[in-house]
């Protein structure tokens, strides 16, 4: 399962980085999905709106071409769909009460080394561990 | 082209960008980051060379921000500042952190996921934004 691949791994950060800093200096906006989506979808103020809808757009228009030229770039989750349920209703409102995830936290925040970025940093990579070990241990589940 | 409509622009390239360096660096793919949160397993420490790669670049773009008065689209930048360390961050990020390590899945990498359509992925968004509309009609107009 564990293929360590630290070359792409740095470069495609690297564009991720690219990517929020071009948000940052051009309009003076974070790139946190879960805040970006949270607006985009259900905000109230118009004129905010747009430039979140396009965000998403981009990130999911981005898929298209792995889909067709490098398919395996894009892997489903190996875990059962009920789970996911849960997951996906976890981090849904995990990042609204947490104000970000991996993006805006892990990346935008840990960058301008925002104490509140860090701790909650920290927080889920240690609480996304430990559930993936315990969830190895006694559900039997590979990741 | 006017200011919101140059932004707009701006945040679909960006959102593109940041999608790519996603696809490139590992990160949509559920069972890569899973096996990144596995740190008693087989583990696979790419994610760190994600990170790296992402802080490295943007760190540079807030001395620049810091440098400049505004961005350059618009009046000026929204970042966060004077938010709390609190109880609802904490909550928030050990409640993101088990529902990534339960499904493999945070926000940015399940979005550019959304263009393969498939089952997993759907379940996955469609429970997050739930979590999300939970949150807002349990505490609105917190962000």
């Amino acid at each position: 399962m564990s293929d360590f691949t630290p070359v792409s791994g740095l470069v495609g950060g690297a564009l991720i980085g690219v990517a929020a800093s071009l948000l940052l200096l051009g309009s003076g906006r974070i790139a946190g999905v879960s805040g970006i989506a949270a607006g985009a979808l259900f905000s109230r103020e118009g004129g905010e709106r747009w430039w979140r809808l396009a965000f998403l757009a981009g990130l999911i228009g981005a898929g298209l071409p792995f889909v067709v030229f490098a398919p395996e770039a894009i892997g489903p989750s190996p875990r059962p769909l009920l789970w996911l349920a849960l997951a996906g209703l976890l981090v849904g409102v995990g990042t609204r009460l947490g104000g970000g995830c991996t993006s805006g936290h892990g990346v935008c925040g840990v960058s301008r080394l925002s104490p509140r970025s860090l701790v909650a940093t920290a927080l889920f990579v240690g609480t996304g561990m430990l559930t993936v070990s315990l969830l190895r241990i006694f559900a039997g589940a590979a990741p | 082209m006017s200011p919101s409509r140059q932004r707009t622009a701006l945040a679909l390239a960006a959102g593109a960008v940041f999608g790519v360096g996603l696809g490139v660096s590992g990160m949509a793919k559920p069972g890569k980051v899973l096996a990144f949160l596995d740190v008693g397993g087989d583990w696979d420490p790419t994610l760190l060379f994600v990170m790296g790669g992402a802080v490295g670049v943007h760190f540079w773009a807030y001395r620049c921000m810091r440098r400049r008065s505004a961005p350059r689209f618009a009046e000026r930048f929204s970042v966060p500042a004077g938010m709390p360390i609190d109880a609802r961050l904490g909550l928030g990020a050990v409640l993101f952190g088990v529902g990534w390590g339960l499904g493999g899945y945070c926000p940015g990498p399940a979005f550019i996921s959304l263009a393969t359509l498939g089952l997993p992925v759907l379940v996955f968004v469609g429970a997050m934004l739930a979590g999300m509309l939970l949150v807002r009609a349990v505490s609105p107009g917190s962000e």
